[in-house]
């Protein structure tokens, strides 16, 4: 278990990393926490020709707020930002509870140590949990390359089994996750083998109700249960005008499982089993994301 | 008392085989099979030897004479009418691959990276054979064959019977007959194994260190292999983290391979397994299938068992039938079961090869029992606490013959036990009585789904042939102990230790042990079996005795006074009455060992004694586990909400080492009815051969383990010790299958099969439905 060669380089700055990265194109794969890369490498399942080492690219770690004039802006994670100080940051925990909540999730705190936010979305890997969480949330994320700059939509982004929108060369640098709308509540829930592996599955629900207690916004996304983060569109439509009860759980979490996902069998779980993983989850987070949006008027 | 060798351990200074590092040393990878089954047809290494950095290559094809099968390891015991069709591994495929990841070629090379760069180079042309996966269809007519010149693919049949079960069934007044399968995994030791090597071409001399389990027989072996004397050849086994049973599967192909590079090129050549390889190329435990029946009376007595099972032998038996023949003789338990009627048929396949694991066949055994027991107390409704109680051995019958034969080919005798104060100890740990009266009811009727379950079982432990220790005490009243069993972590320092000094009177600190390395001690055979402190904890005891006889005989002479009037404590002998007085162990040392002057005719030199202890038979420990799960059935998640172990491992020397053992098993335990799996395809390739997919339990999936001691001493060593090493893994997929199917009463689940796993339980309520 030992890599192939490949050559290795350790830019001090993004401008530098994107050169290098348009100078080795397809041959060459920027390394972050390196938390899947390493192992893919090990296992010679990845062999690149040449790492673009970002570990010392300090311009790329962060968590900011982002005011956007109205009082209310995004928050602002850069893509070299560790996990464990996303897991550990008063901001996130603030203004982006959901992303708070699933960090624990990720793997184990050794793992989350080293990981980067930017590393595990550039991955797509579809057990992953920060993909389905940004596409609950709408984040946007911003890619530069050596020629350029642009911003891809979550819902733009993730294109299917560890593929991107990102092209060669180019580098996710930013995620921007907007802020919640009053009388929104989130909920993160996830079921694994053992706490830290990838998950059987997991839910990221997002609820916004109105002050009747009915629902006019809701986004549910699933990981674990197709080729990427799967955003819920027909629960989301039970559930349109309806202020809670165990009916509406019941007819979301029965639209999410039948409708919603079409769950992969593998060693650890049949699609029979993620279809009834998914009804229950969904069940209980939407519970949890109503009885938050709740109790968050403001 | 702690543990002796932690400081050491936990501080990193601890030898381990890869930490061996030496000038000029080469490193090794093998190039091995991607196929289950197929014909070789050409194997051509001349790009890897080409390549920058690589110094050698090697195919079954270069190894002349020195390609030959292993040893057959574990000859069978006698049983009449017994079948056995010895196949043992080569150290490189010639012809044909019979297993993924069996080796093909060897690499040496300046480094491991390099090494595995020249791997891509070997081009292997194979024709692919179908498959032997399946147990049951490896016996059908006109499957292949994994071993051509065998008629088929049956590796052995035996039959071992007590009393008449045909008379009980006829009497029973019910039968409970099911269909039973039980899978079992890796080994999974923390540390995968490893082997350097070095030819001393002044000395003449190979050392060979080596993870290995049983360092004198790779010794002697190796020597034989090589055409060395075996005082040429030394073996150590440093420390290894974690044996299990693997480890003892000696003559692996890398430890056979790697000293005779070594001595060809005249440079050491160092090979570690990397953990992918550990599943495929360190042997495993696997699957049986068993089609069972109680014949039970009315009152809940059991009147016989018949049993008829599959074993999966994988793709050679060179450690012959102990897994099979654990299996049959553990199934009795500890119960009074007058007829017995036990069939099994080993089945090559074309898997790794099976060698024992941590309980090494007795779990499949205790869990058609304890399964058994569950259905007929539920049929007979009669309590599972009580219908364990009725069928307990007593006291008085001990030493009890079961008049089948065990692994070490001695009839199954139990030595000692006294059963129900176990059972009793359990149930008061667990508050068996309470639980299913109030606790359960109550929170069943909230609609939780919480179950108990209690399962009791025997270990047969501490077996032959022998092994030896060597106790010195030096001037400097330091004692030196060598004994020849390797050490994996169980505490041997600590416990060798505490013998020994409990015998001459000093504190345990004084008493430096040296394990596993055949230059201090070259006789004994290994640590397998639960047998360290039984068998080498005897000798190392007998040796101790006899020291201290040459100390009190010295000591009465210097101090004028009666050996039976001397006082050996703190390191010093004194004339009873007189704690001040008398000799330091270090005075009688040097006296013993004079550089002038006469000594007495038939006078040793020196404090220092040699010793061997062999049982004539293993001793059989005992203990019973409960345990509490609730059971979410929606997901089919299970937690543990307690678990309780009494334990009878006889006299225990050092209570924390014993519970540290059960603790270990009980998480193997978990880790086989939950957790791991091997999961082949029906290509005979393995699904999950890495710690992403092969689950092991972490601490947070392992509950605290309540422990209680119980202890009837073994009469067949004076330490009065039975085994411990294996029994907290024995009894757990037997105890987790009755406290999830009790969790579960409302589904009408039948667990019949080990591992479960979440997914599993899904199923088996989908179809209970």
């Amino acid at each position: 278990m030992k890599p192939a060669p490949f050559d290795y380089f350790t830019p001090a700055t993004l401008d530098e990393a994107l050169a290098l990265l348009a100078e080795h194109g397809a041959d060459a794969k920027p390394l972050a926490g390196g938390q899947s890369l390493i192992p893919a490498m090990n296992f010679r399942l990845a062999r690149p020709a040449a790492l673009v080492d970002l570990n010392r690219v300090g311009e790329l770690s962060y968590i900011r707020s982002e005011r956007d004039g109205r009082g209310g802006g995004a928050t602002a994670i850069g893509a070299m930002t560790r996990q464990r100080a996303v897991e550990r940051s008063e901001l996130v925990a603030r203004a982006a509870p959901l992303l708070a909540e699933a960090m624990p999730s990720i793997a184990h705190p050794q793992i989350r140590n080293r990981g980067t936010v930017g590393g595990s979305i550039a991955h797509a890997d579809p057990s992953a949990e920060l993909p389905a969480v940004m596409l609950a949330l709408e984040a946007r994320f911003r890619a530069r390359s050596a020629t350029g700059e642009r911003s891809v939509p979550a819902s733009e982004f993730f294109k299917g089994l560890l593929e991107t929108a990102l092209q060669p060369g180019e580098l996710l640098v930013e995620i921007a996750v907007p802020p919640l709308l009053p009388r929104s509540g989130t909920a993160f829930l996830e079921l694994a083998r053992r706490h830290g592996d990838y998950a059987l599955v997991g839910v990221a629900a997002v609820v916004t109700l109105d002050a009747r207690g009915r629902c006019t916004a809701a986004r549910i996304t699933f990981l674990s249960v197709g080729d990427g983060p799967v955003l819920a569109t027909e629960a989301g439509k039970t559930l349109a005008g309806q202020a809670l009860s165990e009916e509406l759980l019941r007819a979301a979490a029965d639209a999410a499982a039948t409708r919603d996902v079409d769950p992969p069998s593998d060693i650890h779980a049949s699609a029979a089993y993620r279809r009834q993983l998914v009804a229950v989850l969904t069940r209980r987070a939407l519970a949890r994301a109503f009885e938050r949006a709740e109790g968050n008027p403001s | 008392m702690r543990r002796s060798e932690d400081a050491r351990l936990l501080t990193g200074r601890a030898l381990f085989v890869d930490d061996v590092r030496l000038d000029g040393m080469l490193h090794v990878a093998f190039l091995r099979s991607q196929h289950a089954h197929a014909r070789l047809t050409s194997v051509d290494a001349s790009a890897a030897r080409g390549r920058p950095g690589v110094v050698a290559v090697y195919t079954a094809a270069d190894l002349g004479d020195y390609w030959r099968p292993g040893p057959l390891l574990v000859p069978p015991p006698p049983i009449a009418g017994l079948v056995f069709n010895p196949c043992t591994q080569v150290p490189l495929a010639k012809d044909k691959v019979r297993h993924v990841g069996e080796a093909v070629a060897m690499v040496v090379a300046e480094s491991r990276y390099l090494a595995e760069d020249a791997l891509d180079d070997i081009v292997v042309e194979a024709e692919p054979l179908p498959a032997v996966v399946d147990l049951e269809a490896a016996l059908a007519p006109g499957t292949p064959r994994v071993h051509e010149h065998l008629p088929s693919n049956l590796a052995a049949h035996a039959v071992q019977r007590k009393g008449d079960y045909a008379r009980a069934k006829a009497r029973a007044h019910a039968i409970i007959k099911r269909r039973f399968r039980y899978d079992r995994g890796a080994s999974a030791a923390i540390e995968n194994r490893a082997v350097a090597a070095h030819w001393d071409q002044r000395a003449e001399e190979l050392t060979v260190w080596d993870t290995t389990q049983a360092p004198i027989p790779i010794r002697n072996g190796l020597a034989q292999l090589l055409g060395l004397l075996e005082s040429q050849v030394r073996v150590v086994a440093p420390y290894v983290g974690g044996g299990f049973g693997p480890k003892i599967m000696m003559f692996y192909p890398e430890e056979v391979l790697v000293p005779w590079a070594a001595m060809r090129l005249g440079r050491p050549v160092k090979w570690t397994e990397d953990r992918q390889e550990n599943f495929f190329a360190t042997t495993q435990e696997r699957g049986q299938i068993h089609d069972a029946e109680l014949a039970v009376a009315k009152d809940g007595t059991v009147l016989g068992v018949k049993d008829v099972f599959l074993h999966d032998t994988g793709a050679y038996d060179p450690y012959g039938l102990t897994v099979p023949i654990n299996s049959q003789c553990t199934l009795l338990g500890p119960y009074d079961i007058p007829s017995y009627e036990s069939e099994f048929t080993a089945v090559f396949t074309n898997k790794t090869i099976v060698t024992p694991v941590r309980g090494a066949g007795r779990q499949h055994g205790v869990f058609v029992i304890e399964r058994l027991l569950d259905f007929a107390a539920r049929e007979l409704g009669i309590d599972r606490a009580e219908i364990r109680r009725r069928n307990l051995l007593r006291p008085d019958q001990f030493p009890f013959n079961n008049d089948i034969l065990f692994q070490d080919s001695a009839p199954l005798t139990y030595d000692s036990g006294d059963y129900e104060p176990a059972l009793d100890a359990a149930l008061k740990a667990i508050d068996y009585g309470r639980f299913v009266r109030e606790e359960q009811p109550r929170l069943r009727a909230a609609g939780r789904h919480v179950g108990i379950g209690v399962v009791c079982y025997v270990e047969g432990t501490g077996i032959g042939p022998y092994e030896g220790a060597r106790v010195t005490v030096e001037p400097s009243g330091r004692v030196r102990l060598a004994t020849g069993v390797g050490t994996q972590g169980q505490g041997h320092f600590t416990v060798f230790a505490q013998i020994v000094a409990e015998v001459l009177g000093v504190d345990a600190g004084e008493v430096h042990v040296v394990t596993g390395d055949t230059r201090e001690f070259h006789w004994g055979t290994g640590t397998f079996a639960s047998r360290g402190a039984v068998v080498a904890g005897s000798a190392c005891h007998a040796a101790a005795v006899a020291v201290r006889a040459k100390v009190l005989d010295l000591a009465s002479r210097e101090l004028e006074a009666a050996a039976a009037d001397l006082v050996l404590d703190g390191g010093r002998v004194h004339v009873r009455g007189d704690p001040g007085g008398g000799l330091a162990l270090g005075a009688l040392a040097l006296k013993a060992n004079p550089l002038r002057g006469a000594v007495r005719p038939g006078t040793e030199p020196g404090l220092e004694a040699t010793a061997y202890f062999g049982p004539d038979r293993g001793s059989t420990a005992n203990g019973v586990h409960a345990m509490v799960v609730e059971v979410d059935p929606e997901t089919a998640q299970v937690e543990i909400k307690r678990y309780v172990v009494v334990h009878d491992c006889g006299r225990v020397i050092n209570p924390m080492i014993v519970e540290g053992q059960i603790h270990g098993g009980v998480a193997h335990g978990i880790g086989n009815a939950f957790y791991e799996q091997l999961v082949y395809d029906e290509e005979g390739q393995l699904l999950n051969a890495s710690f992403m997919d092969y689950l092991l339990p972490t601490a947070t999936d392992v509950p605290n383990v309540e422990t209680t001691h119980r202890e009837t001493p073994s009469p067949l060593n004076p330490v009065g010790a039975k085994g411990v090493g294996e029994a907290g893994a024995i009894p757990t997929g037997a105890l987790f299958a009755q406290a999830v199917e009790d969790a579960l009463a409302d589904t009408g689940v039948e667990i019949r099969e080990i591992p479960l796993s979440p997914n599993r339980l899904f199923e088996l309520m989908q179809e209970a439905r």
